[in-house]
């Protein structure tokens, strides 16, 4: 065996004990340098709603929530996120917070496949947690590293207006909170 | 306010209503269940080594080291797959005279194209199959190789298979008229050379397959990201020699299709075969490099064409040339022959006229197969015709709506037979030209266009007819030999407790197979839809069908199901009748219940009829036998194919500085018969568009000279987002078809259609200022500022 194969092999033999609060649950687990943290999440947790589509974050499917930030799981190592708080589509459904956006999404039928939409719903959710009410340009250009093949991201852009307008609504008769 | 009651007030009328569909609310949760997600017990990876060279000789393999790696359970090469399957050849016999090498799950001596896999490693994760790929040793023998389409014509060229004397695989030719007299006859001839480039599907989720050989029950499940699970099955038992009976093709959720995942893929196949080499599961999931340089590629065509018209705009003839490239082999089952047979067919469509000649001829090359993707050849002979149509409005002086107007065929016209011998039953050209005039404002924004012109802002206005093939028959595959159903299967169960479910042979892919297929049976029957399950993609299951593809969804799923349905509800107003002593034709059901048919009187709820015939059938009378489980095929007779129509409008902005293009708004008006749903058939338009405008502006397959792909991975090859994407308008007008009783026809490749058509001759429009043409699709900056002579 040549030694650059030895080397190769070798460092797959080594594994590194990381911890998370993942969708509100303490989890540790053993990865290897090199995965990513969309690997993580999908085969060592079984968390498979977070997709790989790209893996050179393009296209935004393995959008996740980093210590409330939205941030591609394709493009950091799992041993990069030791310690962080992550949220993926499985806990944000859970927890209720998409809700409204699964709704309107699921009411306009702004998704066919599916396999960009848990993206697409992150990303959605971090526009309206800085943009209260943003313009369809605004949507649109927030959106522009989220691919779908199947929609013609008009409704996407519709629902996500939607419950934009109902957010503010509900926030101006509630009279504050987020 | 009260509004008239319609047909859609009834209860249980859930044809023609834009209801969401049940299955999403599963993928918007991330509940999908793709195979790409799938871990099965003692599962095990696969990872395939690929070919750097675009055609080279393999002169030797040493897999020692890989063998020999920790976690590695089997290195195979082409000979070790051939063992055990069979080669295939993709060719149809009703192409005459076409040729194509046989093909093996890996290659056994020479590779044809870059990105070719040639070993397969299976290990116990991806990332330990993917080091030992790093370990094998493969001596290769560059071999000439061609490239491009001229350099593959040419004599003497480099020959992909050595075996034959030219890179022709096929070459058609249709001839009705006297096309020479109309030329010389005609006051007007517009001519141009088109090229069309290659590209791909882009399917979010890449290929996928699980195969799980079980040799102590002979039995193989293959988990399939696939359109088409009966089509896989019969491949999978013919080509390893497995008893049909005990082949499973399940396909769950599906990441995206387009027709890129109904193709024999090499990997595919080794990957059954390296589970039963193996005896246990094996996953492979296409990373998206791999995708690039191994799925179907599209197009690629180039097109010589010419219309000759008389003096007051008339057509009276085309004569076109179809040159197209299909890679070093036709793909299986359905050959790379489909398309460029399309083109040639479909070119004119919309239009009356007598005299057309066509020369198809389709060449292979050393890249990767193209073949059958969304709309399949129809957005080349859409282009093709349009621009021709365009360019004679101007040469004549008409504007373009006029010059359609004049020579689509009329809508009272019908039946007709196209000059390439298609057969139409109804299309609706005039009404929907008349709707997308009014849905355009086509007036105002020919003024806007001249006023804003005056600054120095260049706006361009295209529209494009188009006719789509939908609704296949068995003409389509069947005459040509290939085992591809035309015909759909549904069995149709009501459950003890009066819910229905039903199994049926289309499949869903995210169009909303499952919502349109409860929404006919709830409808059929008089259920709420929520009282319907709809299961689909399991061989083991669903009774075997053609599944999802061509637009047959619908029209033949749909017809299918409501056929099932109608026999189902006979056989339970049968039952109801002799419980209530009644005439089974006094009888009807409405939400749920037995009811009068007259007086809509409840009589009894389907729920206990069901009770009966389950549990109590002593309480029948002597000899009654309750079917509540019919089973029911249907395969479509009359017309060969459903034909729809329609046409699309786009207004679009060129920056003459740089070249780049802004689409404004799209508008569509479209005809595919009865809708069953109109806000999924709204998505299926919208996301059809996009792909023909990805295709118009940005999406190639880039090759180098050596056969090289230059852009495969998503950084480098553009696809349309959602920033780039204008809003799209939608219309419809509907001419159900008498084939069937649904009426419905297809309508999933009507976006994809006229699209690139639209933005082709509203970006020539934009230019026409500068005496500037475009003839190439996709339409780059680069090609803008050239046309402009600013490059």
């Amino acid at each position: 065996m040549s030694g650059f194969g030895e080397t190769l092999l070798d460092a797959t033999d080594e594994t590194v004990r990381v911890r998370f609060v993942v969708n509100g649950r303490k989890v540790a687990c053993e990865v290897a340098p090199r995965d990513t943290l969309v690997d993580c999440l999908r085969d060592k947790l079984e968390l498979t709603g977070t997709h790989a589509g790209c893996e050179m974050g393009a296209c935004g499917a393995c959008l996740v929530q980093i210590d409330g930030r939205a941030a591609h799981a394709c493009l950091i190592f799992a041993v990069q996120a030791d310690g962080a708080r992550i949220e993926t589509i499985e806990g944000l459904t859970e927890s209720g917070v998409l809700a409204d956006l699964q709704a309107e999404f699921h009411r306009r039928n702004a998704l066919q496949c599916g396999f960009c939409t848990q993206g697409m719903l992150v990303n959605a959710q971090e526009l309206l947690s800085q943009v209260a009410q943003p313009s369809r340009e605004e949507i649109r250009d927030a959106l522009s590293g989220n691919y779908c093949r199947c929609t013609g991201y008009e409704a996407i852009v519709d629902a996500i207006d939607a419950v934009a307008k109902e957010r503010m609504k509900a926030r101006s008769a509630g009279g504050g909170g987020t | 306010m009260t509004t008239p009651l319609t047909s859609l007030d009834r209860p249980n009328s859930y044809i023609g209503r834009s209801v969401p569909r049940p299955n999403a609310k599963r993928l918007l949760a991330g509940r999908g269940r793709y195979v790409s997600d799938l871990k099965l017990p003692r599962m095990l990876y696969a990872a395939f080594l690929r070919s750097p060279h675009a055609h080279a000789k393999i002169v030797s393999i040493n897999t020692e080291h890989a063998r020999a790696s920790e976690g590695v359970h089997l290195v195979a090469t082409g000979a070790d797959l051939a063992k055990i399957c069979t080669p295939w050849t993709g060719t149809l016999d009703h192409f005459k005279g076409m040729t194509s090498a046989p093909q093996w799950p890996l290659p056994l001596d020479r590779v044809v194209w870059a990105g070719q896999a040639v070993v397969a490693v299976v290990a116990e994760s991806r990332a330990i199959a993917e080091d030992a790929l790093e370990l094998i040793e493969v001596d290769y023998e560059d071999l000439p190789l061609v490239v491009d389409i001229d350099g593959a014509r040419e004599a003497g060229a480099p020959l992909v298979n050595p075996g034959s004397a030219h890179n022709i695989c096929f070459r058609g030719q249709l001839d009705n008229g006297t096309v020479d007299d109309a030329f010389a006859y005609a006051v007007h001839v517009v001519e141009e050379e088109f090229s069309f480039a290659r590209h791909t599907a882009v399917t979010l989720e890449p290929r996928a397959i699980v195969a799980d050989y079980d040799p102590a029950a002979g039995m193989l499940t293959v988990h399939h990201g696939t359109q088409t699970p009966y089509q896989f099955q019969d491949l999978y038992s013919r080509h390893y020699g497995i008893p049909e009976a005990r082949v499973r093709v399940i396909a769950t959720d599906i990441g995206g299709s387009f027709g890129m995942k109904l193709h024999v893929y090499h990997e595919d196949m080794a990957v059954v075969g390296l589970s039963i080499l193996l005896g246990r599961p094996v996953k492979y999931v296409a990373d998206r490099m791999e995708s690039f340089v191994s799925d179907i590629h599209a197009r690629d065509h180039r097109v010589r064409a010419r219309m000759a018209l008389d003096a007051k705009g008339e057509i009276l003839a085309m004569d076109v040339l179809d040159l197209t490239a299909i890679g070093a082999f036709s793909t299986y089952p359905r050959t790379s022959v489909v398309e460029g047979n399309q083109v040639i067919r479909l070119i004119g469509a919309p239009y009356r006229f007598k005299n057309y000649r066509a020369t198809l001829e389709v060449i292979f090359q050393n890249k990767v197969q193209p073949s059958q993707y969304r709309a399949v050849g129809h957005p080349i002979a859409c282009a093709v015709t349009e621009r021709l149509v365009d360019m004679a409005a101007s040469k004549i002086g008409l504007d373009p709506f006029a010059i359609r107007a004049q020579n689509v065929i009329p809508d009272d016209a019908y039946p007709q037979t196209s000059p390439t011998g298609y057969r139409f039953e109804a299309l609706s050209h005039q009404a929907c030209l008349k709707r997308l005039r009014e849905l355009m404002d086509y007036d105002a924004l020919r003024a806007e266009q001249a006023d804003v012109r005056k600054r120095g802002i260049y706006r361009g206005i295209g529209i494009a007819a188009f006719v789509e093939i939908t609704n296949p028959s068995p003409a389509f595959y069947g005459v040509g030999g290939a085992r591809i159903s035309s015909q759909d299967g549904a069995i149709l169960s009501l459950t003890p407790s009066g819910e229905v479910r039903c199994l049926i042979s289309v499949t869903e892919q995210g169009q909303g197979t499952e919502a349109i297929i409860s929404q006919i049976v709830a409808d059929q029957l008089g259920l709420a839809q929520e009282h319907v399950k709809v299961i689909t993609g399991d061989t083991e299951v669903t009774p075997h069908g053609g599944a999802t593809w061509a637009c047959r969804g619908a029209g033949i799923g749909g017809e299918t199901a409501l056929q099932a349905t109608r026999a189902l509800k006979r056989n339970i107003l049968e039952i109801a009748a002799l419980i209530l002593q009644e005439q089974p034709s006094a009888l009807d059901i409405v939400d749920g219940e037995v009811v009068d048919a007259g007086t809509r009187k409840p009589r009894l709820p389907i729920s206990e009829i069901a009770r009966i015939a389950f549990f109590r059938s002593d309480t029948l009378p002597p000899g009654t036998q309750a079917q509540l489980t019919v089973s029911h095929h249907f395969a479509p007779q009359g017309y060969p194919f459903a034909f729809t129509n329609g046409i699309q409008g786009c207004s679009l902005e060129v920056d003459v500085e740089t070249g780049l293009i802004k689409l404004l708004k799209h508008f569509i008006v479209e005809d595919c018969g009865r809708v069953i749903n109109p806000m999924l058939v709204d998505e299926q338009l919208r996301g059809g568009i996009v792909q023909g405008l990805g295709a118009a502006l940005f999406e190639e397959c880039r090759y180098s000279e050596t056969g090289q792909l230059m852009n495969g991975s998503l950084a480098d090859y553009l696809v349309p987002m959602p920033m780039e994407m204008p809003d799209i308008v939608i219309a419809h007008v509907e001419t159900p078809t008498a084939d069937t009783e649904l009426g419905a026809k297809g309508v999933g490749e009507a976006g994809t259609a006229a699209a690139s058509a639209c933005v082709l001759n509203a970006v020539n429009d934009a230019l026409t200022p500068f005496d500037a043409t475009i003839n190439s699709i996709p339409i780059t900056p680069t090609k803008v500022l050239k046309a402009l002579k600013r490059f």
